[in-house]
């Protein structure tokens, strides 16, 4: 694998050499058809761009150059910010990436989906064949995994995000609900936003400048409210954001003490984004009002990320026993390539001796000539199943598959000796 | 009770009940259908150690108090199994449960040697006003430990104060909203209890109201948690409000179930 992350580059870096969307399944077919690799696929994201390949001796060079050339690079100009896995590290590399560990914002929810749509693109395109299948199959296991079986992903990490969860804590489900947006900024868009990915019904938007309130609605996909329409606007959502530049305060406890009364006490749960606070910190002692503010939210993001780094050893466990279980996969398939190389070998050899030698003994019977044949067969036999089921001994299948190519690359020097 | 089945019908309890408190902080998925199958099998025993009791005594067993207590428990514990596939909400188990011990552990501890003698009373009539005043206690306790919960969450959301268990609860508005259907179950189960009790006094008293403490007691709950009903959607009392008159109510709950079948009344007093 070689790749580029927040942890290696800037942005600036990070845009220039990330793949496209559409872009990353071809790019990965034709970096397989070069020859450079017999295998490949393409992990994109804002944060990251790596690939990962299946090659041979000197693939990882060749791996290196491609990345470079396919984005304009020298091979030079890109290795400060370069860098590259093998074999196990390879592995445990993708799965911690597809499990959050590796992410700007630890734990997020994102890189799975990312993963899994890289892999999809890949398998479109042809790029992969059965390990990389493999390893990405085995990479969305881990992920998933590690969601459903630590908190790592469950408690927000951004303010936006915090504000959003905690209305579930109110109501539930989003779906259906109502949402009322005072102003607007970049967190309160974002609010907007995971609101939106989390099916809220209607979204309401209100502004001083009525101008600027329209506009802002038809981006938001909301309905503009009249900013002299407040109170009584405020009637119906069971949320209110509020990111109101100004030093007023747009809610006062009088203010919502009526509206309470006329919404019948429904819950409302009002996020107050502004700094100076729009909404009178009074108004969180009205009955069933819940009232955060951009502090209280921080500090929440706070606890979550204290919580998020005690959750790290649970998931780094669940990365080991997924990366274990995938070098014991890859041990069986480098077994059985071994196994069928040197049974291949062993035949060579047979026949090699039975054409060499039992054709100097002239008065051999044809059925003599089978008997030894065939008693030669059993002896090949024979000695060949102990290194198929020593093969299959937990021993070498625990081992790294680079263990096993030492095996064959002895077993060939044995036969060029010979 | 049997001791074998009593004992092992409290350690299934036990165990699912560590299962659902280890699942409240840890969150694996494995856990869950652990501590569900646990239960399930609990409620198996426990409906065993139920039918033997019933063959030892000879009669149904919920004859007398102890025996009532232990089937209150078992009925408890069905009902928020039932909950809980509903729903598909587990993290109201760990609460749950500690009732439903402690319940079986009354019915099994408390239980003389003699078995006391059980009321005149037996046929349909009879077992059906027993059986659905004893469910509609169950479906109350639920409704007292989800009105519990949501008064618990509530503080946690207003103190800002969000550890592990806090993002597990179901949100406040569920809460309310099951709270609310424990109710209903309770309140329906009740009202059809009761009115099988009163023509059932009839046959045995001849009349329909002796003036029993009991009956009383009944008549006061019921009257309770319609109240409740009531005024739970009101402007003022929906949410906090609403769920705290659920405690007090069950409060009454506990109080006609245990000071007044034991003490106060004639006509409901098998000890």
């Amino acid at each position: 694998m070689v790749g580029v992350s927040h942890h290696t580059a800037p942005v600036e870096v990070r845009e220039r050499v990330a793949f496209s969307a559409g872009g990353a399944g071809a790019a990965a077919r034709e970096l397989r058809e070069s020859g450079a690799v017999s295998e490949a696929l393409i992990v994109s994201t804002c944060n990251r761009s790596e690939v990962y390949a299946v090659t041979d001796v000197g693939g990882e060079e060749r791996l290196q150059e491609w990345y470079a050339t396919a984005h304009g690079f020298a091979p030079k100009d890109v290795e400060d910010w370069l860098y590259t896995r093998r074999d196990r590290e390879a592995v445990k590399h993708l799965f911690r990436v597809a499990s959050g560990l590796d992410s700007l914002l630890l734990g997020e929810a994102e890189i799975l989906g990312q993963v899994r749509e890289a892999y999809k693109a890949a398998l479109e395109h042809q790029a992969t064949a059965a390990i990389l299948n493999r390893l990405f199959q085995t990479a969305l296991e881990a992920g998933k995994k590690v969601r459903t079986h630590t908190d790592l992903g469950t408690r927000p990490m951004s303010v936006a995000f915090a504000g959003v969860k905690l209305a579930e804590r109110v109501f539930g489900k989003l779906a259906g609900r109502r949402a009322l947006l005072l102003g607007a900024g970049s967190v309160a868009e974002q609010v907007a936003e995971h609101m939106r990915n989390r099916g809220m019904g209607t979204l309401l938007l209100a502004n001083r400048t009525a101008e600027h309130g329209a506009e802002l609605a038809r981006r938001f996909g909301a309905q503009a409210v009249p900013w002299g329409e407040l109170e009584a606007a405020l009637r119906e959502p069971e949320i209110v954001v509020s990111s109101v530049s100004g030093p007023e305060r747009v809610l006062s406890r009088a203010m919502l003490g009526r509206v309470m009364e006329a919404r019948g006490n429904r819950e409302l749960f009002v996020v107050d984004l502004g700094v100076p606070r729009n909404v009178e910190p009074e108004a969180g002692e009205l009955y069933n009002v819940y009232l955060y503010n951009l502090d209280d939210l921080t500090g929440i993001v706070e606890q979550n990320r204290k919580a998020r780094q005690d959750e790290i050893p649970r998931a780094e466990a669940i990365v080991a026993e997924h990366v274990a279980k995938f070098q014991m996969w890859m041990a069986s398939v480098e077994i059985v390539e071994l196994v069928l190389a040197l049974r291949e070998k062993v035949r060579h050899e047979q026949e090699q001796i039975l054409h060499d030698h039992l054709c100097q003994f002239d008065d051999l019977t044809p059925e003599a000539r089978r008997q030894a044949a065939r008693q030669l067969q059993a002896l090949v036999d024979r000695i060949m199943q102990e290194p198929a089921e020593e093969g299959a001994e937990a021993r070498l299948l625990r081992g790294d598959a680079p263990e096993i190519r030492q095996v064959r690359e002895i077993i060939a020097l044995a036969g060029e000796k010979s | 009770m049997d001791s074998t089945f009593g004992i092992l019908t409290l350690a299934l309890y036990v165990a699912s009940l560590a299962l659902y408190a280890w699942l409240l902080y840890s969150n694996h998925r494995l856990l869950g259908g652990a501590a569900t199958g646990t239960l399930g099998a609990g409620l198996a025993v426990h409906f065993f150690a139920l039918y033997q009791r019933a063959l030892e005594v000879q009669a149904v067993p919920y004859q007398d108090l102890y025996g009532s207590m232990s089937l209150f428990g078992w009925l408890l514990a069905i009902t928020y199994l039932g909950l809980e596939v509903l729903h598909r909400q587990r993290s109201v188990g760990p609460f749950v449960l500690p009732f439903v011990i402690v319940f079986l552990l009354a019915g099994m501890w408390l239980e003389p040697a003699i078995p006391p003698k059980g009321p005149d009373a037996h046929g349909p009539l009879f077992a059906l006003h027993v059986t659905l005043n004893i469910l509609a206690y169950a479906a109350f306790a639920i409704s007292f430990v989800l009105s519990a919960i949501y008064l618990l969450q509530n503080r946690l959301l207003r103190d800002r104060k969000m550890g592990v268990v806090f993002w597990r609860f179901p949100a406040l508005e569920v809460l309310e909203r099951m709270s609310r259907s424990g109710v209903m179950v309770g309140v329906a189960a009740m009202s059809v209890g009761l009115a099988f009790g009163v023509v059932w006094s009839k046959r045995l008293h001849d009349s329909f109201v002796t003036g029993d403490a009991k009956e009383i007691a009944s008549v006061v709950v019921l009257s309770s948690y319609l109240l409740y009903l009531g005024l739970a959607r009101t402007t003022r009392w929906r949410g906090a409000r609403a769920a705290a008159l659920c405690i007090a109510n069950f409060l009454l709950v506990v109080f006609s179930y245990t000071v007044v079948n034991l003490y106060l009344s004639k006509n409901h007093r098998f000890f």
